[in-house]
């Protein structure tokens, strides 16, 4: 790591006017991704400013819009077990859930998790051109090992994709994220927090220079009767996903009123469409009409050749989440994801 | 990489001089230790170069490993992924911590019982963080233990060794 100093921020409004007044200094809480990027000298911020004292960001409260805040601070363990998690957004719990490692989960933070950098091999290793850590240097991905990149909305200057399993939840639950910065408060509504690369890779959300991330706003709808994340990774527990799918869904009877589906593993930030969404509503469950709705989330998708596999794999995936979000057999306790593999 | 605690002495280079190491006082294992450390240095080498502890292990120091897992106020994270800045105030417990050679925790004695490791080098980890797992009460069955153990990685593979020892403690926890 490089030399730099550390002080504890003791309130948001001296953190952001210190964050937005110094482009070397940089926010840690959980500091999982950031410290890690530290060590590879892929990040190299010469002042941290230490948020974990702002204990008033740590909580997990009810909203006035009927939903629940989760504080920015509050882990991800913390998060998902959290009882009115569990009940009203069981969906978020198992998303949680199936990321990372138990001690990462303790450390990471929600705020952080939004946060998180991809973990593209090329943007890891100094050694190699990459847009996103050195802008104009060019993309290695494109006609190298492409794996686990994107095969929605990339450019030609990047085809990296965002890990966050959390996030694709959020997607789904249409949360909205409240940021404090230099002019005050704003809020953001989930679709428009995470970016497409485009000619910007090297911003991966549309944040201000200065903006804290300060709780996110769950609305009231949970879909806590017909849900599923299902992800499929290169091994069953503690990796990244190569396609995952959070699916909320409201049912009368077996036709559909509501539709959510978002994709994670596949794109610069979790992808929606709202309008094959809608094409679901008032249809009836089936495993036809699913594949439609999974043939047309797909429609624009591109291969850049080692993750060719990755478009057949997340329209299988869409219709198996969808039906296990119909079925909802199954277990219904947070740790449903350990069936949720073959 | 071990960071050594930075010389504030300047220099003949241009580049401005590194911040001198600041006091950091920790609580491990209920006690108070005072240190000189620099603010990069993370809580994984406070523990074994400044705290002399050294049953907290450096394995990939990139948090992929678990080799390095200790609990902080009773919930288990990875000691190379925080600055030892970042825990002032918090009870630091590591496998020192835990029991002594001639005061057993059930979880050490467990992993003896179950032959629960080849080469060691994992095991304080291991331990740590099955203590983690009990205090948290979520995993009670193999599966989900098997799960809840998965930052921890085990390269002589005794996995089957520590999913017993570690299930045998949960049940007597469970039937208390």
């Amino acid at each position: 790591m490089n030399s730099f100093t550390y002080t504890n921020a003791t309130a948001v409004d001296a953190a952001v006017r210190e964050k937005s007044t110094n482009t070397k200094a940089a926010f840690v809480a959980g500091g999982t991704n950031l410290l890690d990027l530290m060590k590879e000298n892929v990040e190299r911020p010469t002042r941290l400013i230490g948020l974990n004292k702002l204990a008033d960001l740590a909580t997990i409260e009810d909203n006035p819009e009927g939903g629940l805040r989760l504080g920015a601070l509050a882990t991800n363990a913390d998060t998902a077990w959290h009882p009115e998690v569990e009940k009203r957004y069981p969906l978020l719990s198992q998303t949680i859930l199936a990321g990372a490692s138990p001690q990462l989960r303790n450390m990471a933070t929600n705020g952080g998790n939004l946060m998180q950098r991809t973990r593209c091999y090329y943007f890891y290793d100094l050694a190699t051109p990459c847009n996103k850590r050195e802008p104009g240097s060019g993309c290695s991905a494109l006609n190298g090992f492409n794996r686990i990149h994107a095969i929605l909305g990339a450019s030609e200057h990047c085809i990296a994709t965002y890990p966050s399993d959390m996030a694709v939840a959020l997607a789904a639950l249409e949360a909205t994220v409240r940021v404090s910065g230099p002019h005050g408060e704003r809020t953001i509504p989930f679709a428009d927090f995470h970016r497409l690369p485009g000619d910007q890779p090297e911003r991966d959300n549309t944040l201000e220079t200065g903006e804290l991330i300060t709780a996110l706003d769950l609305p009231a709808k949970g879909f806590e009767k017909n849900f599923t994340y299902l992800k499929l990774r290169d091994r069953t527990s503690y990796a990244f996903a190569v396609v995952s799918v959070a699916v909320g869904l409201e049912l009368e009877g077996n036709v559909i009123k509501e539709a959510r589906i978002a994709l994670g593993g596949v794109a610069h930030k979790p992808w929606r469409v709202i309008a094959v969404e809608e094409t679901l509503r008032g249809v009836t469950a089936t495993e036809d009409n699913f594949r439609e709705a999974a043939t047309a989330l797909l429609r624009d998708a591109q291969g850049y050749g080692s993750n060719n596999f990755k478009i057949e794999l997340a329209k299988r995936a869409i219709v198996r989440a969808l039906k296990q979000a119909t079925e909802m057999n199954q277990p219904l306790d947070a740790n449903a994801f350990l069936n949720s593999n073959p | 990489m071990i960071q050594q605690p930075t010389n504030t002495s300047g220099g003949a280079t241009s580049l401005p001089a590194p911040p001198s190491a600041g006091s950091v006082t920790l609580t491990i294992n209920g006690v108070q230790r005072h240190m000189q450390l620099a603010p990069w240095t993370t809580l994984l080498d406070a523990l074994r170069e400044y705290a002399d502890l050294t049953g907290t292990k450096k394995g990939c120091d990139h948090g992929q490993c678990g080799s390095c897992t200790v609990l902080v106020n009773g919930k288990r994270i990875n000691s190379c992924l925080t600055l030892a800045v970042m825990q002032e105030g918090n009870e630091i417990t590591t496998i020192e911590g835990l029991g002594q050679p001639e005061n057993l925790s059930p979880l050490q004695q467990a992993f003896i019982d179950h032959d629960a490791f080849q080469c060691g080098y994992c095991t304080p980890g291991q331990i740590c963080s099955a203590q983690g797992l009990i205090n948290e009460g979520r995993a009670h069955t193999e599966d989900e233990i098997r799960e809840l153990m998965s930052g921890n990685i085990c390269r002589c593979g005794a996995y089957v060794g520590i999913l017993a020892a570690v299930k045998e403690v949960v049940d007597k926890q469970s039937s208390k």
